[in-house]
């Protein structure tokens, strides 16, 4: 019975999907959908990719990395010189940007992630500062100009399925026995290195993978927006991030999609008002800091189960088995 | 098994709910009425704000005077003002909703990346640009496809008319050989301004002895200017926003570096006087579009209209922004419709067109032919030595 | 070599700013493991206050004295509202609502009196330039220099003569037995906020008169260097914030001075990175192992 429902529900998410797709994919070659909720619709995608590949970082293995801007320049750049400046086809493009971001990843990781949290807080931040004055340096990638003329190949069955492929991979990751190492380092670091954990290696792999997907996330907005400035890859667009992690829930993956997309359709709406708007983001984080340290949906996932009860929409087995 | 499903589950309602919300920007798209939307999308917050603003005010004082001079063909112009919170991203975002709103041309953003970014979306929905003061040669020419941008139009000088025009005062006029150059690296239009001076610098025969660079948010300067006062430069050239020149210049004076600075339009702005105070800004020369002390009525009404609707003198920016207002409103008239591919037309043929910042023809890559103005700085006040026009 | 001694100089002026900044970091960290985010941004705090009195027709010193006070009540404020509930918590949700708070205060800065660079009125501060062996010297750099002395002298004999930095010294050492002890932990972190706080408004303020300039996220990059100057003299020593503030700013004025100016971030970064990977305790540290 149980089994039964597993794969009826893994259907039914598989057509839902689908049918959002197809949709989607519909509204916009017929122009139902205009070019501007197209673009927010692309940001959404590339934004949650964001929020929960530095929700791996942060949340699941409870390090605090600020460096994911740096990371996303790493992957946007290397990236558009593959298409831009080599002429190299996309899916070489998407290859080399993750590789990238991964290898600065494990090169910045190594060294800083035997510091403890907080410490590595700053040294991520020093490392996306560091990442920002060397591209300007370059260049071979344009400098402070910017790189342009990268050619514009992002479309929504690419966005799509980086989306749903990035957390596939997270959640596969969370739920093997990696993971698990992952977690018990969070939960006590010391604990953890006693049962024979090691702990440097499960920090390292966890912020391997995500900067690997902060470099994909970086590779779509380069070949979305066709020109990459150092300047966009500033401190802020981290603290974007980091804001839809905390309202979402540190270790909640659906929290994280839930939060980036309140805040990338807020920060449109948001438009007209910008100090405002980052002065509400500041509050937010304050907030969600002290009252549900554990954010929104705080370590809870939304499942079929919890809406279910929520509903109650299939009766019988409503409440039996937690999602874990 | 089951997590991934659910989770995806959520994705997609999510993901429905922002396209919900999506569709409802659809229904703002509104019929041909007897209004002409013109889009101006600039940088009103963020690190370039005052440049945006500054153009925006210039704009819609001219729409207001246009307006109430009964508008173009009839109909009032009704500009949308957007903030793209000096981040390119915003602006593209603004210029897509420019686009379902059915605006007939978009006049902004001030700052040359937020223009390209913007471009590929106005030129596949056909919609004609006016960039007030993006001033990268490449804005409106690709150099790797040696292809024009068609719908993309710019109403100030480029950065080379600049340095040539003062690297060419300083040589011949002031007589000056050995120079040293300052550039925020942080910034396209510094360091294209930098090495364009060289270049035109060095072929008349002059030397550069000395080359530092800082970055946007740096406040210590005199590391550097120890380092150039040392290779013993006749002046330094610091083509950079006023906020680091007013520092670079007071922190000079301070270390007793009584040499000539010049710089470029950025410098304009009240501020630089209050930065770097005004004692310490004689022997200073930049280039700009226009000045304020110009005698002329067109230029003299503008500043009088400005000051009054403002409360502040106006900066190169606002006049360049006032005359992208006139420019378009122009090109309707000579187009004789307002639509935007007709509009595009007419702005290429716009011939000798009579704006505050001088007189506007374009040259076959959509750049302005203009004069650019030498201005002096005397005991803080502005005054215009020379004009000269740059060879192309 | 007269180009040298410059730029030492430059430098030193640069660090004692530096060492004021890093003085309140190293307390607060000393104190409580908290990264005090919001530190850089009580100094642009205390510059407006300081600009706003001097605008009033206000002296330096009266200025001075109300910029101080206004943001040790600040920072005591800052204290009770955003950490204390946290901080038992985790250190991560402390780090998390530091920066809410430091964006916070930037941009209602940024709210109600714009993005605009100011300056202090021509006068508030009666500028001198001397010249001797072929350095100059501006009378910034000595005020600069010497309030930064003062100001850690008595906070040297605040910490180690009086009661109140005894309790400082025994909470940071180990705050459950000291409250045991019958010390009152709560107001002794309050005081410690009060103090670190006082002292950013006069780096505020300081870096506002050296630099001429006033604007909403000047405490950024100052309070992200000062915290690499605490790492690199020892996090919680306080002599220890004051020599390494003053190495950071001369080697930042080297760098820069050498032909390397685009990289003089990324070199305090470097630092910072390789202090911790060598020598964590910095360079006048104590040495602390992890409590299990």
């Amino acid at each position: 019975m149980d089994n039964l429902k597993k794969y009826l529900s893994t259907i039914i998410i598989c057509l839902v999907l689908a049918t959002f797709f197809v949709a989607v994919q519909w509204g916009i070659s017929s122009g139902f959908i205009s070019g501007y909720w197209v673009t927010n619709l692309y940001l959404v995608g590339i934004n949650i990719i964001l929020a929960a590949s530095l929700n791996l970082i942060n949340g699941f293995t409870g390090e605090f990395s600020l460096g994911h801007a740096g990371f996303m320049a790493v992957g946007a750049y290397s990236s558009a010189v593959i298409t831009a400046n080599l002429g190299l086809p996309f899916p070489l493009a998407v290859i080399v940007g993750m590789l990238a971001a991964a290898l600065t990843g494990l090169l910045v990781g190594l060294p800083t992630l035997r510091l403890r949290g907080d410490y590595l807080a700053i040294a991520t931040l020093g490392f996306g500062e560091i990442v920002r004055v060397v591209l300007m340096n370059i260049d071979y990638v344009g400098g402070a100009s910017g790189l342009m003329g990268i050619p514009a190949l992002v479309n929504w069955p690419i966005i799509f399925f980086s989306v749903v492929l990035s957390l596939l991979l997270i959640r596969n990751f969370i739920c093997s026995s990696h993971g698990r190492a992952c977690l018990s380092v969070r939960e006590n670091d010391l604990a953890a290195q006693m049962m024979g954990v090691n702990i440097t290696y499960y920090r390292v792999l966890a912020f391997v993978i995500g900067a690997a997907l902060a470099g994909l996330a970086g590779v779509l907005y380069a070949h979305y927006y066709t020109i990459l400035q150092p300047r966009e890859f500033s401190f802020m667009l981290t603290f974007d991030v980091l804001v839809m992690v905390m309202v979402g829930g540190l270790g909640s993956l659906t929290g994280s999609v839930v939060g980036a997309v309140i805040i990338t359709i807020a920060s449109a709406f948001l438009q007209a008002i910008p100090e405002l708007r980052m002065v509400i983001y500041a509050v937010l984080l304050i907030l969600s800091a002290i009252f549900r340290p554990q954010g929104l949906l705080g370590e809870k996932e939304v499942t079929l189960n919890n809406l279910q009860k929520l509903g109650g929409v299939f009766n019988g087995t409503v409440g039996s088995k937690q999602a874990h | 098994m089951k997590k991934w499903v659910k989770v995806a589950a959520l994705l997609v309602v999510v993901l429905a709910l922002g396209l919900a919300a999506g569709c409802g920007g659809n229904a703002q798209k509104s019929a041909e009425g007897d209004t002409i939307k013109v889009g101006v999308n600039f940088e009103l917050s963020g690190d370039v704000a005052t440049y945006g603003t500054s153009c925006k005010n210039g704009i819609l004082l001219a729409f207001e005077e246009i307006n109430a001079n009964g508008g173009v063909l009839g109909k009032k112009i009704e500009p949308l003002v957007q903030d793209n919170k000096s981040q390119n991203r915003e602006a593209r975002n603004i210029a897509e909703r420019f686009v379902s709103e059915g605006v007939v041309a978009v006049l902004g953003p001030a700052v040359s990346g937020a223009v390209q970014t913007e471009e590929p979306v106005l030129t596949a929905a056909k919609i004609p640009v006016l960039a007030p003061a993006a001033t990268a040669p490449e804005v409106t020419y690709d150099e790797k496809t040696k292809k024009v941008k068609d719908f993309i139009f710019r109403v100030c000088i480029i950065d080379p008319d600049q340095s040539q025009v003062m690297a060419n005062y300083i040589y011949d006029v002031l007589g000056l050989k050995n120079g040293a150059i300052m550039v925020d690296k942080n910034n396209d239009y510094s360091v294209g301004l930098g090495e364009t001076f060289k270049e035109y610098f060095t072929k008349k025969g002059g030397k550069i002895v000395a080359e530092e660079g800082f970055v946007s948010t740096d406040t210590a300067f005199k590391p550097q200017l120890t380092s150039i006062y040392s290779k013993k430069p006749d002046f330094i050239y610091v083509p950079a926003y006023y906020n680091q020149v007013g520092l670079i210049i007071k922190q000079a004076r301070e270390m007793g570096i009584d040499l000539p600075i010049m710089g470029a339009d950025g410098w304009d702005s009240p501020k630089l006087v209050e930065l770097a105070g005004a004692d310490n800004l004689n022997n200073c020369y930049f280039t700009n579009h226009y000045s304020v002390e110009d005698p002329s009525d067109l230029i003299q009404n503008f500043i009088k209209a400005y000051e009054k609707k403002y409360n502040t003198t106006p900066d190169a920016f606002a006049a360049l922004g006032y005359d992208t207002a006139y420019l378009l409103a122009k090109a309707i008239e000579q187009a004789g419709s307002a639509e935007p591919e007709k509009i595009q037309q007419a702005l290429e043929n716009i011939e000798d067109f009579e704006g505050v910042t001088g007189k506007l023809s374009y040259d076959e890559k959509h750049n302005p032919i203009k004069e650019v103005s030498i201005i002096k700085l005397e005991n803080g006040k502005q005054k215009l030595i020379k004009k000269m026009q740059p060879k192309h | 070599m007269p180009d040298l001694l410059q730029q030492l100089l430059n430098g030193l002026s640069q660090g004692s700013i530096y060492a004021l900044i890093a003085v309140g970091y190293t307390m607060i960290y000393g104190i409580i493991q908290l990264i005090n985010f919001a530190h850089g941004d009580v100094i642009m705090v205390g510059a407006y206050v300081a600009l706003g009195c001097a605008l009033k027709g206000l002296g330096f010193i009266p200025s001075l004295a109300v910029a101080m006070l206004t943001c040790a009540i600040l920072g005591v404020l800052i204290e009770r509202v955003a950490y204390r509930r946290v901080r038992p918590v985790s250190r991560l949700a402390a780090l998390t609502s530091a920066i809410g708070v430091s964006l916070f205060l930037e941009y209602i800065m940024m709210y109600f009196l714009g993005a605009d660079l100011r300056t202090y009125p021509a006068g508030f501060f009666p500028e001198r330039t001397y010249s001797l062996w072929g350095i100059t010297i501006n009378n910034k750099d000595l005020l600069v220099l010497g309030t930064t002395l003062v100001l850690v002298l008595i906070l040297q004999y605040v910490i180690y003569r009086t009661r109140t930095g005894k309790a400082m010294r025994a909470v940071s050492f180990d705050g459950q037995a000291s409250q045991l002890m019958g010390i009152n932990v709560n107001s002794t972190v309050a005081i410690t906020f009060f103090i670190s706080s006082a002292m950013a408004a006069a780096a505020g303020l300081l870096y506002g008169i050296y630099f001429n300039s006033v604007q909403p996220l000047m405490g950024l990059m100052p309070g992200l260097k000062a915290f690499i100057a605490a790492v690199l003299g020892g996090i919680g020593s306080v002599p220890g914030a004051m020599l390494g503030g003053i190495l950071l700013g001369m080697t930042e004025a080297l760098v820069a001075g050498f032909g390397g100016s685009m990289y003089r971030d990324a070199v305090a970064f470097i630092i910072l990175i390789l202090v911790l990977l060598i020598r964590p305790t910095g360079l006048l540290g104590k040495g602390v192992q992890e409590k299990v």
